[in-house]
């Protein structure tokens, strides 16, 4: 099977007309997404992660290489709009990419683009609002809500288009620990309900833990890759490259090089309690 | 305190004036306004007003809202009143001292408090009956014939609803910004004027700048939306003209005729 997301060899840079400076952000990335995954991207500010985000849905166009979406190139300008229906984008603030003064108006929004029938658009628009649950909120006004409410309702925005998949810029950056919970709750909910491939893109070590896969990024490149399991154990490298990895994993790997038989791999208080249980039962 | 805003001065009911269709309440309005204008005696203006106050009645909103907005056209009422009185000639004649009234000038000076008045009573029904967004919406509809003359009342329309959707955002923003300086020691409330339109700069120059940010990331998003401009687009919320709708503009194109009918038959006071 071929995958849904496929980066070739792409590199990007953005170029400063005025200083005449050109800043590389993207060298060489290849990185190949399959269908109904759930990947986090993460990496230190600058290290081109929410420039890859843009290269998803042909906001920017790579200087060399390709990205193939569903098998089309972003290249294709013909091709645009069904990229972006395909490859729907939430962005870091909720407030900068509401539409409209009432939060049905807005969900509606990408469907009314879109040219769809007004009837399709109205169960559209219930069901999308009901999938994120701000269905009770649908007829107040966006600057009413919540930071982590509003970031929903411009989710609903996004899957009232049926996209195939979804790439999440920083969602959480500007939110409070309960807006961000609510969003990722959601977005978790979206992939494995409805099978909607999610590119979530976060410095935040605890959103990581939740992906099936993480792609950590630095100065352009992918430098780990692989299940959070897997990648959080490496914390020297992620350490250099300004990371922090979850307490829980770093408390273990402290015990392990302390002579302490426990896994390295371990994600969160509750595996880690249940390892130091097991481990004094044992002794016992 | 910042979450109580709402954008305009609509009035939340649901009575048969909230449930008529956008377009037709901007056309009733108009008619309304066009009523208003002709009048040319009491009798007239008596019927128009009588319109006027069914329309408030129907409408569920309370007089004190409407007295609301009529509060700061006060002066302005007055003075045209008091203007009207002393520079209209005709009819017996008063005289006090260097003031002098006559009968006509009374007459047209309360013709004309009364004319603003209604005036401002029936465009306030129009925005305390229509949600900001549906009035924009329905101006784009009504100016839709426009497209021929290649004006893109798409995009006009647009950049209303934009501009009222900011609005709240960028209230927050100032209030930011205005907190973030006064923590760095700015003061807003000493000093004379001009120290105080100085003290404002602080202000605006990030206000702006972040205002730029915005409309580029909105830009973005819209974009990522499949958004266009207006061709092929479709419209969840349709626009029906329904009974009601026909019954109001038979009933104000009646009243209408019947106020022409009445400035001919009793003759013009102005």
């Amino acid at each position: 099977m071929s995958s849904y997301i496929e980066f070739e060899n792409v590199s990007f840079s953005y170029r400063d007309e005025e200083e005449g400076t050109v800043n590389n952000v993207i060298k060489d990335l290849s990185l190949k997404i399959d269908k109904g995954d759930f990947v986090c991207v993460l990496g230190h500010n600058g290290c081109g992660k929410s420039t890859t985000a843009k290269l998803c849905n042909a906001i920017l166009i790579p200087d060399s290489g390709r990205v193939l979406i569903d098998g089309i190139d972003t290249k294709d300008e013909d091709k645009l709009y069904d990229i972006r229906r395909k490859v729907g984008m939430v962005f870091q603030n909720p407030d900068n990419q509401i539409v409209a003064t009432i939060v049905e108006d807005d969900v509606a929004f990408g469907p009314e683009n879109l040219g769809i029938d007004p009837k399709e658009i109205r169960a559209r628009v219930d069901e999308a609002l009901k999938q994120v649950e701000m269905y009770e909120f649908r007829t107040f006004e966006p600057h009413k809500l919540s930071g982590g409410q509003k970031q929903r309702v411009a989710i609903a925005g996004i899957i009232a288009m049926k996209p195939e998949c979804i790439v999440l810029d920083e969602p959480t950056a500007m939110l409070d620990p309960r807006g961000r919970r609510e969003v990722m709750k959601t977005v978790k909910m979206l992939n494995e309900e409805f099978g909607i491939t999610v590119v979530f893109i976060t410095h935040y070590m605890d959103e990581a833990v939740k992906a099936d896969r993480v792609i950590v990024m630095d100065e352009g490149k992918i430098i780990l890759d692989g299940a959070p399991r897997e990648v959080f154990t490496h914390i020297e490298k992620l350490r250099s490259v300004g990371l922090d990895v979850p307490e829980a994993t770093e408390l273990a790997s402290l015990l392990n090089r302390h002579g302490v038989n426990i896994r390295k791999d371990i994600l969160d208080i509750d595996e880690l309690l249940d390892c130091i249980v097991s481990l004094t039962e044992d002794k016992n | 305190m910042i979450s109580d805003i709402t954008i305009g001065q609509y009035y939340k009911e649901n009575s048969l004036v909230h449930r008529l269709d956008a377009r037709n309440k901007i056309i009733l309005t108009v008619l309304m306004i066009a009523m208003i204008f002709s009048c040319k005696n009491f009798i007239s203006m008596g019927i128009v007003a009588l319109v006027v106050f069914l329309s408030v009645l129907l409408s569920k909103v309370p007089v004190k809202m409407f007295l609301k907005s009529l509060k700061p056209i006060i002066p302005v009422i007055l003075f045209t009143a008091i203007i009207n009185m002393f520079y209209v000639k005709g009819g017996q004649e008063w005289s006090f001292w260097i003031i002098k009234i006559t009968e006509k000038g009374i007459y047209t000076a309360v013709f004309m408090a009364v004319r603003i008045i209604l005036l401002i009573i029936s465009s306030s029904i129009l925005t305390y009956t229509t949600v900001p967004t549906m009035l924009t919406d329905a101006i784009e509809r009504l100016l839709s014939p426009l497209k021929i003359f290649k004006i893109s009342v798409h995009s006009w329309a647009m950049m209303m609803t934009l501009a009222l959707r900011f609005i709240p955002t960028l209230i927050e923003e100032i209030e930011r910004i205005t907190n973030a300086q006064k923590a760095r020691g700015a003061d807003f409330e000493n000093g004379n004027l001009i120290d105080r339109i100085k003290s404002l700069v602080p202000v605006l120059v990030p206000l702006f700048v972040s205002s730029f940010k915005r409309a580029y990331d909105l830009a973005f998003a819209m974009s990522c939306r499949c958004y266009t401009g207006g061709e092929g687009r479709t419209r969840m919320k349709q626009m029906k003209f329904t009974l009601k709708d026909v019954i109001s503009l038979l009933f104000f194109s009646a009243s209408f005729a019947v106020i022409i009918l009445i400035n001919k038959q009793f003759g013009a006071l102005i």
